[in-house]
């Protein structure tokens, strides 16, 4: 599916993306990025760190919010920014909420811009990751 | 809560120095192990590589570095990242990077001092070409 330019408003909600991460997740995400550090798969390290259990890397959340976006810009769309703050933590074995909407729609150096707030909450309905998207769309007078 | 900083002259002596760069050559495996570890089945990832891949290719001295200077601080978190794509980095691809810290910061937290770190990365394609600039903070706390 293409998502033009043209036909996304600002204020609309893109189509959300629900994430269930296992400890299995978080080994795999650990050794394809090459991030070990033990509180994401280690519960006794992670209790020692203060931590309630095991937490999910931030950045395979902000990989879930990409995900997010990226199936929904489609195969015509780019994405030319994406940045995410760890304000909370998403815990293993609980689901990850994926959210984002349109805040803008500019055009710049010729392309057709937006701009999406993205979140992730957990299951308590608190904020774990927020952030922005930037992506760039095609229109439809371009298309032939 | 103490006042004293817990910025060390180890960590100072980092402070712009740039580290790398570090070559990663962008197998297919890599790129499919990347996808199926973040669960994302999108046939573009294929051949090219999804949007948080450069968290794999890590400037790994620069975060050695960091990670291993001596500190009171024992926790460490990631506290944000920001990417931004210049260029797509395709499978097939050499791409360096160089991993630079900007930025030290303390405050006071609700458990004692906080610490954050403001690193920049940017990663290069075999054509010299700019592909992606990364920002990461981590906290220490």
């Amino acid at each position: 599916m293409t998502v033009y330019y043209e036909d996304i408003e600002v204020g609309s909600e893109i189509p959300a993306l629900v994430k269930y991460p296992t400890t299995m997740r978080l080994v795999k995400y650990a050794g394809a990025s090459g991030d070990y550090y033990q509180i994401h798969y280690d519960k006794d390290i992670a209790m020692a760190n203060g931590l309630p259990g095991v937490i999910v890397h931030g950045w395979l959340t902000l990989s879930f919010l990409g995900q997010m976006v990226t199936d929904w810009m489609g195969e015509k769309g780019t994405l030319e920014k994406l940045n995410g703050s760890y304000r909370g933590m998403n815990l293993v074995h609980e689901e990850i909420f994926c959210y984002g909407k349109v805040t803008k729609k500019y055009a710049e150096n010729n392309k057709n811009c937006a701009r999406v707030e993205i979140w992730a909450e957990n299951p308590k309905g608190e904020k774990t990751v927020t952030g922005t998207a930037v992506v760039t769309l095609p229109a439809r007078e371009q298309v032939n | 809560m103490s006042d004293e900083t817990i910025i060390s002259e180890e960590l100072q002596s980092l402070l712009n120095v740039p580290f790398g760069p570090e070559v990663y050559d962008i197998e297919k495996g890599m790129v499919k192990k990347f996808a199926e570890a973040i669960d994302d089945p999108n046939a573009r990832w294929q051949s090219e590589t999804p949007p948080t891949f450069p968290a794999a290719l890590v400037p790994t001295e620069l975060i050695h570095r960091l990670f291993n200077a001596k500190s009171p601080l024992k926790r460490l978190l990631n506290g944000s990242s920001e990417l931004e794509y210049l260029k797509p980095i395709k499978v097939g691809d050499v791409i360096s990077v160089t991993g630079i810290l900007t930025r030290l910061r303390q405050v006071a937290g609700a458990e004692g001092p906080t610490l954050f770190m403001f690193t920049e990365m940017t990663y290069t394609n075999q054509r010299g070409e700019l592909v992606v600039k990364g920002k990461n903070t981590y906290v220490k706390y």
